[in-house]
């Protein structure tokens, strides 16, 4: 089996599935009310300036995450 | 406007309907389409922070909208949430239309399938059908209806397709039983349900709802459902046999929290009802999306930012160069009103009244109305194309350094249109820290009601050529004073844990003509509005203020001077000067010269300080003040009348930038002041606000008004 990264290190444009939360609580229902969750699906759409905001792509919504919130999502990278 | 009266008579049928949808899907704009009224609709979340109820008429059926807030799922978290949450489960309705975005069905179905859960009856909108036809997405409704169990219609509320059936259906909804909608779980999940089902069957224990959902509701530890049972005898059975059917849910999850079991059981039902019922005839994956397209440009991590200033500066240029060009007509119009209404007027005092305080009053404040229509019609096209979230993405990496959320960069916009919308969408945010922080600051945020106050003075002291940067650069300054408020509120007031950023960024729209049209008209003729009641109302309270009372000993003193003028030239100044005593002992001046010396060192003079008094109760009454000031203390006997050359004659540049600080930065109006205790939560949140902006205010002016000195090298203001 493959190594699992933080959403965060992939790259722009880079898809995934997702493998598991590391978010608590509020954030944890607030990503899976968004879709964000086991099994689902991601692309990596892009970064806002300073990387400080990533823009992802979950179904057919693109989301905004802040890179706090991005790297405890943890992914599987589909092969380039 | 609704169409019929909100009151109806018992004895017809009555329709109670509750909207409910995720955000940004068309809801407020489905209930415009259904109802034709005019409720405000937006490309981002949180348009609708209150919900709001239209009425209309449709055969022999009296119905009744409430629009919900948007909510992504069932749950009592941010205010907006709680409102949608609230009503839900307390209050009295018939049925449910959940509308979703026919784009989107695999998230707006996952709120569909958390409410079906609510045993009540419920119709299902599938609204933007028209985007999804271009989208070449192809929904088999009829199959999609059998497969949930409830009522799916084809509409949209953009194109008007479909509204007529919804109508139809509801009614047939209602008018036939209510049947319970079909979830299907997970093997392990049925397992448990049909245990806990059957034990509530073998005790015989019925209720409204089906035993069936009593397991599910219990399962998803839904707190009525357990309050109810809770009180029963068969509790003490039932409850070891919950303790189990959890642990074997969340074994075979791999998860202890039963919301994201849930939600993942949802996602799964969903992906299957949509495997079944959604075709896609073109691949959605390789070609890009013009949204995407135009977010290359948008959300470029380079030119993004540089791109939003543009535009905004954009948006004040035209503001003061646009809006420039009919006030001088205006403006002429209101010189010549006030002259032929004037001249039949006998009585001199009542002619001052009229001329003097509610025309030029309220000439004033209507003058400004084209930079008024600009400027909402600016926000309005912010607002609805969707582009309101890319600058949140952009700006949230920069706000967050000054402890505020990406999103508070929705409200604090609003917020330059007006304050009072701004401080309700505040709601969006979930953290009370940061929406307390946020509300503090909105005011910083220079309204549309400020807008003529701005325009004024730059139109006195500046060439049209660069007039419309300075506008920019005071709303710019405003903003940035905003921030750095922020940060020290944060640091001392509000420190607190920092709220996630997760938002939608929805697709891009084009703005419908008609939409911004009614906005824009909506809020102009509300300006308008309050310029023909409440400040005809208050330039009249000024006026008579000035005019009162009124000294005979200075009227005598000056009129034997003026007899004895050497030419007209001297009798004209004499004039002048002679009103100008007048209005010095009048009721205002009185006040004025009272509260002077608190706003010497700052530079402002006491007609200034007056009308900065008069603008806590609406930032518009400020020029109205200083129109029925000028026009008053200045005489009939000059030439040039009009209040922008009054500003530059009678207005030092260094005191005109000190007034511009504090009518900037000072406490909002008493409508938005209301509004913000509500928001905030107490009238002890109202008094710190009243501190902070009074504070910061001064201060700043302060050292505007000397620093303007220094670089200008004139003299400052001495007390008299």
């Amino acid at each position: 089996m493959r190594q699992t990264v933080k959403l965060t290190e992939c790259m722009k444009g880079c898809r995934a599935t997702i493998v598991k939360l590391h978010a608590q609580g509020p954030l944890k229902q607030r990503l899976v009310s968004f879709g964000v969750m086991k099994g689902a699906r991601v692309e990596l759409m892009g970064f806002a300036p300073v990387k400080s905001t990533v823009e992802i792509k979950v179904g057919r919504m693109r989301l905004a995450l802040r890179k706090e919130e991005a790297e405890l999502i943890e992914v599987n990278a589909d092969a380039q | 406007m609704p169409n019929s009266a909100p009151v109806c008579p018992v004895t017809e049928k009555h329709i109670r309907i509750a909207l409910v949808g995720q955000p940004n899907v068309g809801k407020s704009m489905l209930t415009n389409a259904i109802s034709d009224a005019r409720l405000h609709v937006g490309n981002f979340s949180g348009v609708t922070v209150e919900k709001s109820e239209v009425f209309f008429d449709y055969k022999d059926y009296h119905f009744t909208i409430v629009d919900l807030p948007g909510t992504y799922a069932f749950t009592d978290y941010s205010i907006e949430e709680r409102v949608t949450h609230d009503f839900l489960c307390n209050e009295a309705y018939d049925l449910m239309i959940n509308v979703v975005d026919s784009t989107n069905l695999e998230k707006n179905l996952q709120l569909t399938a958390e409410l079906m859960t609510m045993n009540k009856k419920m119709v299902l909108a599938l609204n933007m059908s028209d985007e999804a036809d271009r989208e070449g997405i192809v929904i088999d409704y009829e199959y999609l209806s059998k497969l949930l169990g409830v009522a799916a219609v084809r509409v949209s509320a953009a194109a008007k397709l479909g509204i007529g059936s919804l109508i139809e259906s509801v009614i047939a909804v209602h008018e036939a039983p209510y049947q319970e909608p079909k979830l299907v779980f997970s093997e392990a999940v049925e397992e448990e349900i049909g245990l806990i089902a059957s034990y509530l069957d073998e005790h015989r224990f019925s209720a409204v709802i089906s035993n069936r959902n009593i397991a599910i509701n219990l399962l998803q530890n839904e707190k009525k459902t357990y309050r109810t049972l809770h009180d029963l005898p068969l509790w003490t059975e039932l409850q070891p046999l919950l303790i189990e059917a959890d642990r074997h849910i969340e074994m075979h999850h791999d998860t202890d929290d039963v919301k994201e079991v849930f939600a993942e059981e949802y996602a799964a039902f969903i992906r299957g009802v949509i495997t079944e019922t959604v075709r896609y005839t073109e691949q959605p994956v390789e070609k890009k999306s013009p949204t995407e397209r135009v977010d290359d440009l948008l959300i470029h991590p380079v030119l993004g930012i540089p791109i939003f200033l543009f535009l905004m500066w954009g948006l004040f240029q035209l503001t003061f160069e646009i809006g420039n060009i009919p006030m001088e007509w205006i403006d002429a119009f209101f010189g010549w009103f006030g002259g032929t209404v004037g001249a039949t007027i006998p009585n001199a005092d009542i002619r001052s009244l009229v001329v003097d305080g509610v025309i030029a009053g309220v000439g004033a404040v209507v003058l400004f109305t084209p930079n008024i229509i600009i400027l909402f019609i600016g926000i309005a096209l912010l607002e609805s194309t969707g582009y309101m979230s890319r600058v949140a993405f952009l700006l949230d990496g920069f706000f967050h350094k000054f402890g505020l959320h990406g999103q508070s960069f929705i409200p604090l916009v609003t917020g330059f249109g007006c304050s009072i919308p701004a401080y309700m969408s505040a709601r969006i945010l979930k953290n009370d820290s940061d929406r307390l922080l946020t509300l503090f600051i909105i005011g910083f945020m220079s309204c549309g009601a400020r807008l003529p106050v701005y325009v004024l003075f730059t139109g006195a002291f500046f060439a049209p050529s660069v007039a419309g940067n300075v506008l920019f650069a005071i709303y710019i300054a405003g903003a940035l004073i905003g921030l750095i408020a922020a940060k020290v509120l944060k640091m001392t007031a509000f420190h607190g844990q920092d709220e996630p950023f997760v938002m939608e960024m929805p697709k891009y729209r084009l703005p419908s003509v008609k939409l911004i049209w009614h906005t824009v008209l909506t809020k102009t003729l509300m300006y308008l509005k309050k310029a023909g009641t409440f400040i005809a109302g208050a330039s009249m309270l000024v006026w008579f203020l000035s005019s009162y009372p009124h000294s005979h000993e200075i009227e005598a003193a000056y009129g034997a001077k003026i007899e004895q003028a050497a030419d007209e030239r001297a009798a004209a100044h004499l004039t002048v000067e002679a009103d100008a005593a007048q209005l010095e002992q009048s009721y205002l001046g009185r006040i004025g010269k009272a509260i002077e010396p608190f706003f010497t060192p700052i530079g402002l003079d006491w007609k200034m300080a007056i009308a900065l008094q008069t603008g806590l109760a609406a930032k518009e009454v400020v020029v109205s003040t200083l129109g029925v000031l000028y026009a008053v203390g200045e005489g009939v006997t000059e030439t040039d009348k009009t209040l922008i050359s009054a500003i530059r004659t009678h207005i030092p540049f260094a005191s005109a930038v000190a007034f511009i600080v504090v009518i900037m930065l000072y406490l909002p109006c008493l409508a938005a002041s209301v509004v913000f205790t509500r928001e905030a939560g107490g009238i002890r949140y109202f008094i710190y606000l009243f501190l902070f902006t009074t504070a910061t205010a001064y201060a700043l002016a302060f050292l505007a008004y000397h620093l303007t000195l220094m670089v200008t090298g004139a003299p400052a203001l001495l007390p008299h």
